[in-house]
C-alpha cells in the first residue's frame, strides 16, 4: 500500500476531503454538507474519499471552520494558510487569492515562491460572501446553482446600490415590480459581489478565483477580471484548493 | 480541542484589588453621607486639579469599562438608543447611561453594599480623547442638574506649540474658580503640587512596568496590562498608586532577572494599537498564549504615562502631559510613535483593532496600519470589533484571523 495524505476542509457550507499520493497527486476527493456533527460528517467524508484508494494515510491535517472540532485529524491550519498552498501548488505563479466561501470572503496574496504576503476578510457583513448569494437566491426563489446560467443571457444589468443583504433584498423587490427582465436582475446581483470583492484590496495582474461560486466563463469569474483588472484563473477545482493544501501540509510536516 | 490558558498570573493582583475596592468604597460612603464632594472625571481629564481641591475622583470609564468587562454592556446600550443616544456612538457612554436609566450597576456584585455609582458635586472633562465624553457627562449634568465644567483640547496636534500650552494651561486655571464654589475650600498650589509629584511618581513606575515588556521573553502581557493599569487610572495623585506600582514593579523585574515569560514558550511579539474588546479578554489571552504569542505593547496601556508632569510648573506641565497623548497627535506622528515601540519591543506583527463605535482609538480608518507596514516592514492585521458592544463582533471571524496572522507571522 502506498502512503497517502489526506485534507479536510471542514467550511460553513460544506465539507472537503483531498486525498494526495506522496508526489502531491490528487488520488481522490469527496464533498459533503457539513450540517451540524462536524466531526461525523468529516468521519465520513474522509472515508468516502479513501475508499477504493489503495493506500494508507499517513498525515491528515484539517482545516476550514470547523477545523478544531476534528478529533482524528493529527493538526490543523487555517484555511488562508491552506488556500494559498493550494493555490499555489495548481497555479505556481504570484497572485492573488479570491476566496468566496459560504461565510466569508478572503483576499490573500502569494509571492512567486509561494509565501503568502497578505491576507484580508471582508468585514463583518455578508456583501460580497457566498451568503449574499444565497440568500437573494433564496429570496427570488432560483438555485444558486442555476444563478450563472440565467445571468449568461442577460442583455442589460441592474445596479443594486446598498452593502446591506436584506436592502438588497427591497432595492431587488423595487426591480421585480418594475418588471425586469430576471438574467438583468441576476447579473446585477452577481456585479454586485464583484464590486464588493474588489473594493476589499489592491490586486496582483493575476488573481486565483476559488470556492464554489467560481467556475471558469462564469459571469462572476469574468466580472472579477473586469473589476480587479487582471487575469482570473480557476482551479481544476475550486471548491477544494483549500483542502488540497491542507493535504499538502499533511504530507509535508 | 479546548485551548489551554497559558498566562502567568501576577501575585499583586490581589493588592491591586485592595486599593480597588478601597477606592470604591471611599467614593461610595462619600456619596452617601456627603461628607467628602465628589467629582466625576474623564481618564486623562484633570485629576490632579481636582485631588488637589480636596474632591474624591470616580471615573465613569472604568466604569464603562467594567460594564464592557462584565459583558452586561448590552442589556444596557438599548436604554439609552431609547432616549436617542444612538448605537453608532461611544458604547462606554451608551452602556452607562443605559445602565444608569435601568439603575443597575456592576459595582453591586463586585463590592457588596454598593448600590450605585457615586453622585457627584460636579463632573469635570477633558476633549483631548473624544467628544463623546463631553456628551456623556452632559447628560448626567442635565439630569441632576449638577455643573459640567471641563477643557476643551485641540484636536489632531502636531508640534506641541507654546500657544496650545497657554490655551490648555488657561483652562484648568480656569476650572479654579468654580470648583472653589463647588468644594468651599480655597485652591492651595503646594496640595496641587504634591498631588503631581505623586501622579508623576505613579506614571514612572507604571511605565517602568510596561517596559518591562521590552526583554524577550516578556515578563507582561496586554491583558496583564488592561486589568493593572486601574490605580494608574484612578488612583493616580495618590500614594496608594505609587506604592502598588512599586510592588508590581518588583515582581516583574524578578520576572526578568529569572527570565519568566508571561506567555509560555513566547515565539511570536505583537503590538496590540486601539481599544481592548473588554468582554473578549478572557478569551483572547487564552487564544493568543495557545499560539505562543505575548501581545508585548499598546498603544492604549501607553496612555497613562505623563512623564512632562513637573510639580515646581503644575499647569503648564499638565497643559503638555494632557496635550502630548498619542490620541491628540497627528497621523505623522502616531506612525513615528508606533514605529518606536515596535523597535523598543521587538514586534513582529501589529493587531489593529477598529473599535466601531470608538473612532478616535481606531487607528485604522485613514491608511495608518498599511502606510506603516510598508514603512516598517511589519505585517499587520485588522479586526473588526468594538470595546463595549460585543454586537458588533464576530468571534469565530476574529478568531480565523488572528491565527491565520500569527500562522503567518510563524513561518516567517
Amino acid at each position: 500500500m502506498k502512503p497517502t495524505y489526506a485534507g479536510l476542509d471542514i467550511g460553513a457550507c460544506y465539507t472537503k476531503c483531498v486525498i494526495i499520493d506522496d508526489q502531491g497527486a490528487i488520488e481522490s476527493l469527496a464533498v459533503t454538507p457539513t450540517g451540524f456533527d462536524f466531526e461525523e460528517n468529516a468521519k465520513k467524508v474522509f472515508e468516502k474519499a479513501t475508499k477504493g484508494v489503495d493506500g494508507r494515510v499517513l498525515g491528515i491535517c484539517s482545516t476550514g471552520y470547523g477545523r478544531k472540532n476534528i478529533g482524528f485529524a493529527h493538526f490543523n491550519k487555517t484555511e488562508i494558510t491552506c488556500q494559498s498552498m493550494g493555490c499555489f501548488r495548481e497555479f505556481g505563479v504570484e497572485a492573488t487569492i479570491i476566496d468566496i466561501g459560504g461565510q466569508d470572503a478572503k483576499i490573500i496574496k502569494v509571492d512567486p515562491e509561494g509565501k503568502r504576503l497578505d491576507f484580508k476578510m471582508n468585514r463583518k457583513c455578508a456583501a460580497g460572501t457566498g451568503a449574499f448569494i444565497e440568500e437573494i437566491a433564496f429570496k427570488i426563489r432560483i438555485p444558486v446553482e442555476e444563478l450563472d446560467e440565467i445571468a449568461q443571457s442577460a442583455t442589460d444589468e441592474i445596479t443594486l446600490g446598498s452593502f446591506c443583504t436584506v436592502f438588497t433584498a427591497t432595492e431587488i423587490l423595487a426591480h421585480v415590480r418594475a418588471q425586469v427582465p430576471l438574467p438583468n436582475i441576476v447579473r446585477g446581483i452577481f456585479r454586485s459581489v464583484a464590486k464588493r470583492i474588489s473594493e476589499m484590496d489592491y490586486f496582483s495582474t493575476r488573481v486565483i478565483f476559488t470556492g464554489g461560486l467560481a467556475k471558469q466563463g462564469s459571469v462572476l469569474s469574468k466580472m472579477i477580471a473586469e473589476e480587479t483588472g487582471s487575469e482570473v484563473l480557476v482551479p481544476r477545482n475550486p471548491q477544494i484548493t483549500c483542502a488540497y493544501g491542507a493535504a499538502i501540509y499533511a504530507k509535508e510536516s | 480541542m479546548a485551548e489551554e490558558t497559558k498566562r502567568k498570573e501576577i501575585a499583586a493582583a490581589k493588592e491591586m484589588k485592595r486599593i480597588m475596592a478601597q477606592h470604591f468604597y471611599e467614593l461610595d460612603e462619600a456619596a452617601k453621607t456627603r461628607k467628602r464632594k465628589v467629582a466625576w472625571c474623564t481618564s486623562v481629564g484633570p485629576a490632579e486639579i481636582l485631588r488637589a481641591m480636596g474632591f474624591l475622583v470616580y471615573y465613569p470609564e472604568n466604569h464603562g469599562a467594567t460594564l464592557g468587562a462584565t459583558r452586561t454592556a448590552m442589556n444596557y446600550i438599548p436604554y439609552a438608543n431609547r432616549i436617542g443616544y444612538s448605537p453608532d456612538i461611544c458604547s462606554y457612554t451608551t452602556s452607562d447611561i443605559g445602565a444608569y436609566l435601568k439603575g443597575e450597576t456592576p459595582l453591586s456584585k463586585a463590592y457588596p453594599g454598593i448600590t450605585c455609582v457615586p453622585k457627584p458635586d460636579v463632573l469635570a472633562y477633558n476633549t483631548n480623547q473624544c467628544r463623546d465624553v463631553l456628551d456623556w457627562f452632559s447628560f448626567y449634568g442635565r439630569e441632576w442638574k449638577l455643573p459640567v465644567i471641563g477643557i476643551s483640547t485641540p484636536r489632531s496636534v502636531g508640534e506641541i506649540t507654546k500657544e496650545y500650552i497657554a490655551d490648555v494651561s488657561g483652562q484648568m486655571k480656569a476650572l479654579i474658580k468654580p470648583l472653589e464654589e463647588i468644594s468651599g475650600r480655597k485652591f492651595d498650589r503646594d496640595e496641587l503640587k504634591r498631588v503631581l509629584a505623586l501622579s508623576l511618581e505613579t506614571t514612572k513606575l507604571w511605565k517602568a512596568c510596561l517596559f518591562t515588556a521590552s526583554t524577550i521573553p516578556s515578563a507582561i502581557t496586554f491583558f496583564d496590562m488592561t486589568i493593572h493599569m486601574g490605580p494608574a487610572v484612578v488612583l493616580r495623585g495618590q500614594e496608594e498608586a505609587v506604592a502598588y506600582y512599586q510592588l508590581l514593579l518588583a515582581e516583574l523585574q524578578e520576572r526578568v532577572k529569572n527570565k519568566v515569560a508571561a506567555v509560555e514558550e513566547e515565539k511570536v511579539r505583537v503590538y496590540w494599537e486601539g481599544m481592548p474588546i473588554w468582554g473578549k479578554l478572557r478569551e483572547h489571552s487564552a487564544l493568543f498564549a495557545s499560539l505562543q504569542t505575548c501581545i508585548v505593547a499598546s498603544t492604549y496601556c501607553n496612555s497613562w504615562i505623563f512623564e512632562a508632569f513637573d510639580p515646581d510648573d503644575p499647569f503648564d506641565s499638565m497643559a503638555r502631559a494632557y496635550t502630548e497623548l498619542f490620541i491628540v497627535r497627528t497621523d505623522e506622528f502616531k506612525e513615528r510613535y508606533m514605529t518606536e515601540m515596535f523597535k523598543t519591543f521587538s514586534c513582529d506583527g501589529i493587531v489593529y483593532h477598529d473599535s466601531k463605535t470608538c473612532p478616535n482609538n481606531s487607528n485604522t480608518r485613514y491608511g495608518i496600519p498599511q502606510r506603516l507596514t510598508k514603512k516598517t516592514g511589519i505585517p499587520h492585521l485588522i479586526i473588526q470589533g468594538d470595546l463595549n458592544d460585543l454586537r458588533l463582533f464576530s468571534e469565530e471571524q476574529a478568531k480565523t484571523n488572528i491565527e491565520a496572522f500569527i500562522e503567518g507571522l510563524a513561518e516567517k
